[in-house]
């Protein structure tokens, strides 16, 4: 198994969640060490809801970060360098969850990506698992056949993409067609602005 | 992508760093980045902006600094199109959090937004509110947000709805504004706008009980109609997950349905045939069904008692747990924690599958189980759950260890049927796991010795054997240690064999090498060597035939780098050199260590006032705050009552302290002139070396838990001894030498006879005091002192004040080995303690006037509760005038009678 950026996400998606993992024996990080995000009280106020998304490469590399609670710019480091160190060194056939501060984090391999869902102990694991594959398969219809690379260049296509999936760490919609319409849609507009405003440049250009 | 938004100058952007090899490239590249964007924003070119965010928000997630971009997004958002709009809010979203002040100036770009007439627009800003929003944007853009709900158009509907959920988690007052349109979401048929619907409204019953009765009367039907349709419709593609159509309704449907069934049994009714369906059809092959089940399972055991269901859903976990799949059993193993509270019988059936859920390799699953295990542990079945426990300890993964010993730990403390059973667990966890034992566990086990008696020679022998085989495990050490110091002749007669012991022969020496080995050993921490140093004391007498051997042992400590160590290598070396005599007793065994306090004091709740042995009551004459002293290793005082003076907050202080006898004194502060006087001050009127105090401190310093049982005999033992030099300071490094300077002194015995003789208190050149004494019939504690002040001037005194205080606190330096556990330090300190021992009574003087060469007199009475043991002591102060002017005379009274 390559982790080639190149690799098609969804061609190494198997029904069976566990078979894309690598093995490793860190894979304690304990609730004692401190409790730096409970203090705030957003995330207290925060039913059900997911907390933050974050995409990393197998290299540890940070590929999409999503915070629908307040972290500051270190706690954002912090988690994401804690996290990373977390799943990246869990074996294969593990389960997809950690608990992690008193919450519980989500998440699953793609072939050299690693989406990870962060939420309260209380919630539902499985369905967020649903909802992970969910993105991916709307990414993969998006892309056609997406890899990382296409995430890392398109960066900003795949926040556009989740922002039509998820608001306030809820998902909006179940429907994949649904939300590819909607993105077309968009950029089918920006494109639009894009052309008239390079045939204004082209006749300002002619003008002069 | 064309001229304006650049592509290929982020693309060129994102290669050149991908490019880098090392950090330090990355940096130099991403600086020039920066600068150049720097640069770009200052000429204020509009064509740029839309690249220069879409780079930044690249180098943002590299984790660079970006605040230099923020005005930008704003810029972005203002301006009239809809790919600037587009990125300029992603950018809000992803360099802004709502905590940041530059938000507020959003406000209004997005209330324009939001009644923007391209619903596209509208979709952006609804995005970004129900992301980032603050209490204050809530608020204000409520109302848009509430009317955006009864949009035309699906898409801004939902969105509306999320935004909603958001704004009323930051501002709960508002919940009320949002019922009505959030009810008439639940009717429509798009499902996206449903899900969002549904979130809404559980989110508004969380948050608003109103809220919860209105949907529960006006909306369960109509949930639970939806629920059967959406479980029972044919295939639908768009929303087919592996069989299940749209298992993220049917899961929010769930949810809403728990909190309104929650608490209520008609609800519950309602919704019992559905749940039942969906627990009985739901496919559970794959993760889509078994989300759905694990949803089905959470609302069933939420709502109100509908028992057949309840065996339903513990029939699905029990499946649950035999899965194969690693994230079904872990779910499973959580929810069965739930299903402990109603139904423990059935929880308790799948023990052995929980009990192998354990050993998994998984530590998520394994800290799961372990917690389940802990809630099913009862008196039945503690002694083999506990069996297993312990011998997967033995293999388990050395970072489970410190969990796994804990909890082992808790079952063994918290259901322990008989002590040996208690003992011998956990003798089993030191063994295997000592080094990730935590300290009030292990004093626990040595309280819990201390209190078996019958058990102490079994226990040291146990011990003895498990210390040959595990002597890297540090606690298990510092036990055994403990053990062999308190009960070393136990161990080597072989007394208080059990039935099931087999028997051993362990000759002295064999004791003595166990502790040398622990204190030789480079890898023993402080407190280990500390406790076998005294230990070796404590050896030295038990074993007279090899004293010699433990004495070399104590000496060679005198070479010890660490200060205290060496430091009370002198002094132990000093007692078993010079004081053979007072030897056994200053080394006896400790008396039965008190569990109560113990248990008081590591639940944390440490009583203001300290609490002894006797007399749980009596009160702190100055005050100190200390812990209740309980004590693993004596060297304690009796029949007074104590508190350290010294910083009492040491946790470990107290494992190696004083013990506190039982107190006759009363309690409460002195009454008398000096009764204000602070603590110093007595301590250091009582430090001045005299004779008369040579008794009192000797007993203090040496007396030994022997003399509960023996007092008269210990107090010969202890009185013949004096102590010519008592510390004036409590100095905790411990510099000052105590035993040094304990020199044998032949003691004249007090002679108690009846009359005493009267003494001259004080004498200076224009002053005397004489007093006479006289025992009041019946309580030979109190004395009747006659005080007679003789004017030996020429003046007259008038205003004449008489002031005495006899010591309401005495203090007395006792040594113990102080044991910091956080330092990794230990201190063997002289601490102070403070006896409280005399009480004074006063009479009105004869005369306030004192005449040249005239005498007043005046009575005082003293109550010493300590008769016998301690001599009296006082200090007073003698005011008066002589030709209008002041005169202050102070002093110090040291040489009452004996007796008194």
């Amino acid at each position: 198994m390559s982790f080639d950026p190149m690799d098609r996400l969804m061609s190494l998606c198997v029904p069976s969640l566990n078979l894309r993992m690598h093995r490793s024996l860190i894979d304690s990080l304990e609730i004692q060490s401190c409790y730096l995000l409970s203090e705030h009280s957003c995330l207290a106020s925060g039913f059900g809801s997911i907390h933050f998304v974050l995409l990393v490469s197998r290299q540890g590399k940070v590929r999409l970060t999503k915070w629908y609670s307040p972290y500051t710019q270190k706690e954002r480091s912090k988690v994401i360098r804690e996290l990373s160190g977390v799943i990246l060194n869990r074996g294969p056939k593990l389960c997809n969850f950690v608990e992690w501060r008193g919450y519980k984090v989500v998440y699953k391999r793609y072939a050299s990506l690693y989406f990870c869902m962060c939420i309260d102990a209380e919630d539902n694991e499985l369905e967020v698992l649903e909802i992970i594959h969910h993105y991916v398969e709307i990414l993969d219809r998006y892309f056609g056949s997406v890899c990382e690379l296409d995430l890392i260049f398109n960066f900003h296509k795949a926040y556009y993409i989740l922002d039509e999936l998820l608001i306030a760490g809820e998902i909006q919609e179940s429907s994949k067609k649904t939300v590819a319409r909607i993105i077309s849609a968009q950029d089918e507009m920006v494109e639009a602005a894009k052309e008239e405003a390079g045939s204004i440049s082209y006749i300002i250009a002619q003008a002069s | 992508m064309n001229s304006i938004f650049s592509g290929t100058r982020l693309r060129d952007m994102i290669r050149s760093i991908r490019a880098c090899k090392t950090a330090a490239e990355e940096r130099g590249v991403v600086r020039k980045e920066c600068a150049d964007i720097r640069a770009s924003i200052n000429e204020n070119d509009p064509h740029d902006r839309h690249r220069n965010l879409a780079k930044l928000m690249f180098i943002h997630m590299l984790g660079y600094p970006t605040h230099f971009g923020q005005m930008e997004c704003l810029k972005l958002i203002a301006s009239p199109g809809f790919p600037e709009k587009r990125i300029g809010y992603l950018g809000l979203m992803l360099l802004l959090d709502e905590r940041q002040e530059v938000l507020m100036l959003v406000t209004n770009s997005l209330k324009q937004d939001l009644n923007h007439t391209n619903q596209y627009v509208v979709g952006l800003a609804l995005c970004a509110l129900g992301n980032i929003c603050s209490a204050e944007m809530a608020r204000d853009l409520a109302p848009e947000v509430e009317r955006l709900i009864q949009f035309r158009d699906p898409n801004i509907r939902k969105k509306a709805a999320l935004c909603s959920t958001r704004i009323v988690r930051k501002v709960p007052d508002l919940a009320e504004n949002f019922i009505n349109a959030a009810s008439s979401l639940l009717k429509e048929k798009h499902h996206g706008v449903l899900i969002t619907g549904v979130q809404l409204c559980y989110e508004l019953c969380t948050i608003n009980d109103e809220a919860l009765e209105y949907f529960r009367k006006k909306c369960t039907e109509g949930l639970i109609k939806t629920l059967r349709d959406i479980t029972n419709s044919a295939y639908q593609p768009e929303y087919d997950v592996a069989g299940i159509t749209d298992p993220f309704l049917h899961i929010r449907l769930l949810k809403l349905l728990r909190v309104l069934g929650h608490g209520d049994a008609d609800a519950s009714d309602l919704m019992t045939d559905i749940l039942a369906q969906v627990a009985t059809k739901t496919e559970s092959n794959k993760n889509a069904g078994n989300a759905v089940l694990y949803e089905c399972v959470e609302t069933i055991m939420a709502i109100e008692d509908t028992s057949s269901l309840r065996v339903l859903a513990i029939n699905i976990l029990g499946r649950f747990l035999s899965n194969r799949d690693n994230n079904i059993r872990y779910v499973a193993l959580n929810m069965l924690m739930k299903a402990i509270a109603f139904d423990d019988q059935a929880v308790q059936r799948h023990r052995v599958t929980i009990l192998e859920c354990v050993k998994d390799p998984d530590a998520s699953i394994r800290k799961r189980a372990l917690e389940l295990v802990s809630l099913l542990v009862n008196e039945n079945n503690v002694k083999q759950l506990t069996k297993e426990l312990i011998d997967y300890l033995e293999i388990s993964d050395e970072d489970f260890k410190e969990d796994l010993s804990a909890k082992i730990c808790s079952i063994v403390e918290k259901f322990s049927p008989e002590k040996i059973w208690y003992i011998d667990q956990m003798l089993k966890v030191l063994s295997e796991a000592g080094k990730f034992v935590k300290d009030d566990v292990w004093h626990a086990l040595i309280v819990v010795i201390s209190n078996a008696s019958e058990l102490h020679g079994y226990t040291v022998r146990a011990l003895y054997k498990a210390v040959l085989t595990y002597s890297e495990q540090e606690t298990l050490v510092r036990v055994a240690i403990w053990c062999i110091g308190e009960y070393g002749d136990l161990l080597v007669n072989n007394v208080g064999m059990l039935g099931i012991e087999d028997p051993i022969t362990v000759t002295e020496s064999d004791a003595v090498d166990v502790v040398e080995d622990a204190i030789t050993r480079h890898n023993s921490d402080m407190t280990t060597k500390a406790m076998a140093l005294v230990a070796l004391l404590k050896l030295s007498s038990r074993f007279p035939s090899i004293s010699e051997r433990i004495k070399d042992i104590i000496v060679k400590q005198k070479g010890s780098l660490l200060l205290e160590m060496q430091q009370r290598a002198i002094e132990f070396n000093s007692i078993v050199d010079r004081h053979k005599n007072i030897r056994p007793s200053l080394v006896e065994r400790m008396p039965v260590l008190d569990e109560a306090t113990f248990n008081v004091r590591r639940a944390g709740s440490l009583p203001a006032s300290v609490s002894t042995m006797a007399k749980p009551s009596v009160s702190i004459p100055n005050g100190v705050a200390a812990a209740p002293l309980v004590d693993l290793l004596d060297l304690g005082s009796d029949d007074i009552m104590a508190a350290p003076s010294s910083s009492g907050a040491d946790f470990l202080q107290d494992l190696l302290g004083v013990d506190l006898g039982s107190s006759s004194a009363q309690s409460g502060a002195t009454p008398g002139p000096k009764a204000g006087a602070d603590l110093l001050m007595d301590i250091l009127s009582i430090g001045t070396p005299s004779p008369a105090q040579n008794n009192t401190s000797s007993v203090d310093l040496l007396s030994t838990p022997g003399i509960n049982k023996n007092p008269s005999n210990a107090l010969d033992t202890l009185s013949s001894p004096a102590l010519p030099h008592i510390a004036t300071t409590a100095s905790a490094g411990g510099m000052f030498d105590l035993l040094d300077g304990l020199t044998p002194s032949p003691s004249k015995e007090a002679t108690n006879g009846p009359a005493y003789p009267p003494i001259v208190a004080y004498e200076s050149s224009t002053l005397k005091i004489e007093f006479t004494f006289s025992k009041s019939s019946g309580n030979p504690q109190e004395t009747n002192v006659q005080a007679t002040f003789i004017n030996l001037s020429p003046n007259t005194f008038t205003d004449f004040i008489f002031q005495a205080a006899v010591p309401k606190v005495i203090s007395v330096f006792f040594f113990s080995p102080l044991l910091s556990s956080y330092q990794n330090f230990f201190n063997i300190v002289f601490r102070s303690f403070n006896l409280q021992f005399l009480q004074l009574h006063l009479d009105p003087a004869s005369s306030n006037t004192l005449p040249a060469s005239g005498n007043i007199t005046q009575n005082l009475r003293v109550t010493n509760s300590q008769h016998g043991k301690k001599s009296l002591v006082m200090r007073m102060r003698i005011g008066y005038k002589v030709n209008g002017k002041d005169v202050l005379e102070e002093g110090q009274i040291n040489n009452f009678p004996r007796g008194l």
